[in-house]
């Protein structure tokens, strides 16, 4: 045999030698390499969780009635995997159980298929869980319906049911509270992409208010099946297994009596204020223990019904929601709702004016107007109350007093050339209150409002600079109005700089002044505790059902001995004198309990969505008793008209519930709490609690 | 019967079996061992899920063994020099067969490929495991025949191996099983490398080869799916549900095995059916997963013993005729392994071909019997 031919045996050997090595090398690589990887994927393949969810916490009110709290609820479900595998795929049964639950066999069909079954049209109705779960077709199925299904099982292979926790809102002092409380929902993308939270796509989580705040607490923890599958997902063998654990229990600082009546006497302000030809497109009102800062009641209207989010939205019910013709129900107005606090300011004001060494026992002057640059600063109805003292300056809600206050310390500070060392009096004093940022109640999304001070101006100038220097060019045409470009000309050269009318306009609480209500809710406590900063509170405590407490929340005290006493004791008898001899003493007169409080009624310079020019906001901001104060109240009706014929009327009503005046006298069997607000923990059993009424 | 007639067996046994390389038989029984335990272990769960006989696939792989340890047998019993002369039948009968399956209603598809012929009783043939033998033994006889001692072939007679070759292979192409032609072909090629032939047809073949496959590919000679398995070779994501899925869960489940596995009959991925075909082309995943590193390090390493002492027989046999037709079935062997294992840990592209001596199927089982006959029939007569 020749030479080539032997050489060329041996490179065939080498050549398929190293093809085994090749293999081999590979297979050490997926093995042993990346093996670990690979065990991986095999599991995620092979097996799948059965998620069982658990029974979500109650939220309960500080004597123990629910507000909200899991019911049971019957769900009637089809298992794929056996229905799949009848004669007629199921047909048959589906539409038995159609006929058994009133609905369509064609819905029922659909809602069965996984969403990659289904027509593109059909996307709505379909599933989006996996096949090997029980899919539910009803969640409201009645004993009956449910022991069809089980005494029939020849009829109704593969189909179950099941008792599962849905959530419900007793209701049982007639309050609705659906802002507070918040709502839950299933978990979405978003969620299960949050790393910090351990969803299962099965679970039920709070998406707002209280459910959201305390999701943490009340969702417990869900039961997980595993099992492993085959290719089909048929169950091969179950793997492990752990039960649900029911979520904790919250009790919180309202009282669903005092919540009920809140958010009535907010209704009836706002459907008085409509009577009066006011636009009234929403408001809000709240009562808290000035002693403690715990929110006893927190209404907001429009509100809608809490059950709707667990039903299922329906496109029309999440159209109302967010309705602009309907108040855009969802806000929140007590946190989110924003409104300029006009003369319910003044008692900030008087804090300022005190520092400032101004003697709350001398006259000033009230003329009609005041004339400052030129410009002219009118008087609440450009009337001129004569010479007064500051009390009655307080009580009458004159404007002009503290027009002239306000520029002459503006004028002190170096006018449009801010000296080194400025006092700023007004905005030191208002944000002694704890304005210009969030109070920290414990409920989402809460604004800041906004303190329009020489900071603001400045951010506000840099990012609106090329609007006002080009606005001519980006203004629309129906504003370029003589009047308008001489404002947008001053704002580009100077806009940065506080200017006489925006120290003027700052100290009756105008011009770009906003406070959320529970911002409002908070100045009036500091006021009627002395000078104690509390950070408004909802919740109370976190419990588990046998009664042992999980955590307890206590009053958090931000600051104190923010008001100097003199101030406190002035401001406890110029806000009382409102009451008896000012503003709100028609509102008042012959009423038992001794409320102190300052009306506002404040201008807003918008437009509403129609065009119209919005209507002022009337609030009414106090705190009773007068001596030794227990409760801040506060209402506010947004484009509600005067602040006394509308919020101060409404604040009474919360009054007369709060302590039980009945015919204009206090009943003390009819008080809400004649013992002071609840310091111990109530009993916590939500489905045997009973109502008291007061 | 007497004693003497006992022995008398006995010496008869040791004279026909005795001789045998007991390395090739001793591997090659590893591997139809391991195979047959494999082949249970992908199919008693299935069977048993849908109320069958979970034992189904376990005895008629146990059949085909025994058939295919006949054949071999049988193989070993004449000369294989005299071979020759059958070789011209048997490659009849194969082409005759890959025609057959090209009739419609005679051949049947499986998998997009028209390579068998079914019988009645769900017994099937695939003429194309036929033609292997042929080819192998038809070319190596052209090549080595008519010689001096060192005289190496001509072109002519390359010539002539070719055309031989051509014929099954365009049969085959037409099915088509593109697998089948690439081991056909390495087989040809080493064949025609050790036969001395001018190197330069080598070098030619292989070039050709792969401007072949590149303008058939190109041109849509090839159908669909195998272009389809192709993308999903290069780009696994590209259909997930169909051929990529098939090799992402196969590449899944032998690395899943570790280095100890998960056990014989333990395997979830096995047991859950994720690889489909796992009892025929992806066999390889089910020991991947339940025999672990250490199981199918050792498939690796039998096959290997078996390439190196079939290569040594190859070397010592003075016979052209006898050491192409071992280098030949060493070459479809080990191609096939190659192609067959390669699929299933991605590193070739994905081909319809059986694992040697693991796979369940009758015509594979028995062809490969035959081969190692062939083997064994050369080493027999090599003295």
């Amino acid at each position: 045999m020749s030479v080539r031919s032997r050489l060329n045996l041996v490179i065939v050997q080498a050549l398929i030698i190293s093809l085994m090595l090749a293999l081999t090398g590979r297979l050490f690589y997926l093995q042993v390499a990346a093996g670990l990887k690979y065990q991986d994927a095999a599991l995620s393949i092979q097996s799948r969780d059965v998620v069982n969810p658990a029974i979500r916490g109650a939220i309960v009110d500080s004597s123990g009635i629910p507000l909200a709290m899991d019911r049971p609820g019957m769900v009637i479900s089809v298992d794929r995997s056996v229905v799949d595998k009848l004669p007629d795929k199921g047909s048959a049964v589906i539409a038995r159980v159609a006929k058994l639950v009133g609905k369509v066999p064609e819905n029922i069909f659909i809602a069965t298929r996984l969403c990659g079954e289904v027509k593109a049209q059909q996307y709505a109705g379909c599933w989006k869980g996996t096949r090997f779960q029980p899919i539910p077709v009803t969640r409201t199925a009645t004993k009956e319906q449910a022991l069809k299904v089980l005494e029939n099982s020849d009829l109704f292979p593969g189909i179950t049911a099941l008792s599962v926790p849905v959530r419900s809102y007793p209701s049982m002092a007639g309050e609705n509270a659906a802002h507070v409380l918040g709502y839950v929902g299933s978990v979405n993308e978003g969620d299960l992409l949050d790393s910090s939270k351990n969803y299962y796509r099965e679970e039920t989580i709070g998406k707002d208010g209280l459910e959201f705040q305390y999701d943490e607490y009340l969702r417990g923890r869900a039961g997980i099946k595993t099992v492993i599958v085959d290719r089909k997902e048929s169950v091969i063998k179950q793997a492990v297994s752990t039960q649900p654990v029911s979520g904790f229990n919250l009790v919180t600082n309202l009282d669903v009596r005092l919540q009920a009546a809140t958010e009535k006497a907010l209704e009836t302000s706002v459907l008085r204020a409509r009577s009066l030809g006011n636009r009234a497109d929403g408001g809000a009102a709240i009562v808290m223990d000035v002693n403690s800062g715990k929110i006893l009641a927190l209404a907001s209207y429009p509100t809608y019904d809490p059950n709707i989010w667990q039903v299922g939205l329906t496109a029309k019910q999440a159209k109302y929601l967010f309705s602009d013709a309907a108040g855009v129900p969802v806000l929140s107005r007590p946190m989110q709702g924003m409104y300029a606090p006009a003369s319910t300011f003044k008692a900030i004001s008087v804090v300022a004016a005190m520092s400032a060494n101004y003697d709350m026992k001398a006259s000033y002057k009230c003329p009609a107007a005041v004339q400052i640059g030129n410009r002219e600063f009118k008087n609440f109805e450009a009337k001129s109350q004569g010479t007064i003292n500051m009390k009655r300056a307080i009580a009458v809600s004159c404007d002009t007093i503290w027009y002239q206050i306000a520029y002459d310390q503006w004028v002190k500070d170096g006018g449009l050339s801010p000296k080194s060392g400025l006092h700023d009096y007004f905005f030191t004093a208002a944000r002694g209150f704890g304005l210009g940022k969030i109070t920290g109640i414990d409920l989402p999304s809460e604004a800041s409002g906004r303190l329009p001070d020489r900071q603001w101006k400045e951010s506000f100038y840099q990012q609106n600079k090329n609007f006002y220097c080009n606005f001519k060019t980006r203004a629309k045409k129906s504003d370029l109005t003589p009047y308008l470009i001489e404002i947008a000309r001053e704002n580009c050269i100077d806009g940065n700089v506080l200017r006489a009318g925006d120290a003027v306009n700052f100290s009756i609480g105008q011009g770009d002044t906003l406070l959320t209500p529970i911002q409002m809710t908070q100045v009036y406590s500091v006021i009627a505790n002395g000078g104690t900063i509390y950070q408004p509170q909802v919740a109370r405590a976190v419990v588990k059902s046998n009664g042992e407490v999980v955590q307890e929340f206590l009053p958090k005290v931000m600051a104190t001995e923010v008001l100097p006493k003199k101030s406190v004791t002035f401001l406890h008898e110029a806000l009382r004198a409102v009451v008896t001899e000012g503003t709100a003493a028609g509102v008042f007169s012959g009423f038992p309990v001794n409320v102190a409080g300052k009306t506002g009624t404040a201008q807003d310079l918008g437009n509403n969505k129609d065009g119209s020019a919005k209507g002022d906001t009337a609030w009414f901001a106090s705190f009773a008793p007068v001596k030794n104060p227990k409760y801040a109240v506060v209402m506010v009706v947004s484009q509600g008209g005067f602040g006394a014929s509308v919020s101060a009327v409404g604040v009474k009503d919360i009054y007369a519930a709060l302590f039980g005046v009945v015919d204009g006298k206090v009943d003390p069997t009819q008080e809400i709490f004649p013992n002071g607000v609840p310091s111990k923990l109530p009993k916590v059993d939500p489905k045997n609690a009973k109502l008291v009424k007061p | 019967m007497s004693i003497y007639s006992q022995r008398k067996r006995r010496d008869r046994f040791r004279e026909n079996f005795g001789q045998f390389d007991r390395m090739l038989t001793f591997s090659v029984g590893a591997l139809l061992i391991i195979g047959t335990l494999l082949v249970y272990a992908a199919t008693r769960n299935w069977f048993a899920a849908q109320d069958l006989d979970p034992q189904y696939y376990l005895k008629r792989h146990v059949v085909n063994i025994l058939i295919g340890g006949l054949l071999a047998y049988l193989t070993t019993l004449i000369d294989y020099r005299l071979l020759r002369a059958y070789t011209p039948i048997v490659w009849g009968l194969a082409v005759l067969g890959l025609i057959i399956v090209l009739i419609p209603g005679l051949g049947s598809k499986i998998n997009g490929s028209k390579a068998w012929i079914s019988f009645p009783g769900g017994f099937q043939i695939q003429p194309a495991e036929l033609a292997k033998i042929a080819i192998i033994v038809g070319i190596s006889m052209i090549l080595a025949e008519k010689r001096d001692k060192d005289a190496n072939p001509t072109d002519q007679d390359v010539l002539k191996a070719l055309a031989i070759a051509a014929v099954p292979i365009a049969l085959i192409l037409v099915q088509p099983d593109l697998g089948t032609v690439v081991i056909i072909s390495a087989a040809i090629l080493a064949i025609i490398g050790t036969s001395g032939a001018p190197t330069r047809w080598v070098v030619g073949l292989l070039i050709l080869a792969v401007i072949g496959g590149f303008v058939a590919v190109q041109t849509g000679v090839v159908d669909k799916y195998q272009v389809a398995r192709l993308q999903s070779f290069v780009d696994p994501t590209a259909d997930p549900q169909a051929t990529g899925y098939q090799l992402r869960q196969s590449r899944i489940t032998i690395g899943s095995g570790g280095i100890i596995g998960k056990g014989l009959f333990n395997g979830p991925q096995t047991n859950g059916r994720f690889v489909p075909e796992q009892q025929t082309d992806f066999i390889f995943t089910v020991a991947g997963e339940e025999l672990g590193f250490l199981g199918s390090g050792f498939i690796l390493l039998c096959f290997t013993l078996f390439f190196l002492r079939a290569f040594a027989i190859a070397r010592r046999t003075n016979d052209l005729f006898g050491r192409l037709v071992c280098v030949g079935v060493i070459a479809w062997f080990a191609f096939q392994t190659f192609e067959n294992i390669g699929m299933t840990m991605g590193l070739v592209p994905m081909t319809g071909v059986p694992l040697p001596f693991i796979s369940y199927g009758g015509s594979s089982m028995f062809a490969n019997l035959i081969g190692l006959g062939l083997i064994q029939n050369v080493h027999l007569r090599t003295r």
